[in-house]
């Protein structure tokens, strides 16, 4: 019990962060708003599977 | 309400006289089923431009908001000690942080394809309205979850946030180290404003129809409520 106690108070280490000039980012933060910015435009420019609906016709 | 015999309440209700009624109840109905043209509380068929995976991030967003709720309601169970110190109290709590970081990435890609497609237009400017409380509402309700963790990492972000508040004059009455008050925020207050606000945005969505692209018919402009396939 002690030892998850000990587990749970230990600092959440913040991770390597990229600077340009005023603007300091995680590269965790930055990786996320990267991959959603790539899924908006997969999202975009992928085909949408037809309904099986469609196809009958 | 109107006494009816059971024989023949099926009938009544259906009947012109009901709909007619002044009851409470017979206007709650009315209301009720008018805040949607019939046949639009689920939907079976859409236009086709909603075959788009730019339309999915809405309901994508919905459904990791249930998951949310469900995690949390189970997280509510154990408690604190219980999410920190048992595997499964470990899971839930991971399955509840991952639920709210798919909620907030959905909900901004949605929020993105809906503001380059302007779908304020065709008189849904109190559905983006609404979407963007739930947005606002969502993030506060995420903030006051970062305060509840009980680790130092809560305390840290609480104690910073303290400042900030303090120097706009509210610390009092919205005190971030208060960890009973933002229990209780996260956990009753902001779920309900939250809901609430989600409530009425997905009524004025299925009220007023998707917004189609920039450029293509809407099928509720002409004044008929029924979508086209």
């Amino acid at each position: 019990m002690i030892t998850q106690f000990l587990a749970v108070s230990e600092p959440v280490p913040a991770g390597p962060v990229v600077q340009w000039g005023w603007v300091t980012i995680t590269v965790a933060n930055l990786v996320v708003i990267l991959a959603m910015i790539v899924v908006f435009v997969l999202a975009l420019v992928l085909p949408f599977p037809a309904s099986h609906e469609d196809e009958d016709r | 309400m109107s006494r009816v015999p059971v024989s023949e309440r099926s009938s009544s209700m259906e009947s012109p006289e009901h709909r007619g009624s002044n009851t409470w109840t017979a206007a709650l109905t009315r209301w009720v089923e008018g805040l949607v043209p019939k046949g639009q509380w689920l939907p079976d068929r859409q236009p086709a431009y909603v075959a788009s995976w730019i339309y999915v991030f809405g309901v994508a967003c919905l459904a990791s908001l249930v998951v949310i709720i469900v995690s949390g309601l189970v997280l509510t169970l154990g408690g604190v000690t219980w999410w920190h110190t048992s595997s499964v109290g470990h899971f839930v709590n991971s399955v509840h942080l991952w639920s709210v970081e798919l909620f907030f990435a959905t909900m901004v890609i949605h929020l993105w394809g809906k503001f380059f497609m302007a779908s304020w237009r065709g008189n849904r400017g109190l559905t983006w309205a609404t979407g963007a409380l739930a947005f606002f509402g969502s993030l506060g309700t995420a903030f006051t979850g970062y305060l509840i963790q009980t680790n130092f990492d809560s305390q840290w972000i609480s104690t910073q946030a303290k400042d900030g508040l303090n120097a706009a004059g509210i610390g009092a009455y919205f005190n971030v180290m208060n960890l009973g008050q933002m229990m209780l925020w996260h956990v009753s207050l902001l779920p309900l404003v939250v809901g609430a606000i989600v409530t009425v945005h997905l009524v004025l969505v299925r009220r007023r129809g998707v917004a189609p692209p920039i450029g293509a018919t809407d099928p509720t402009a002409s004044g008929s409520q029924e979508p086209e396939s």
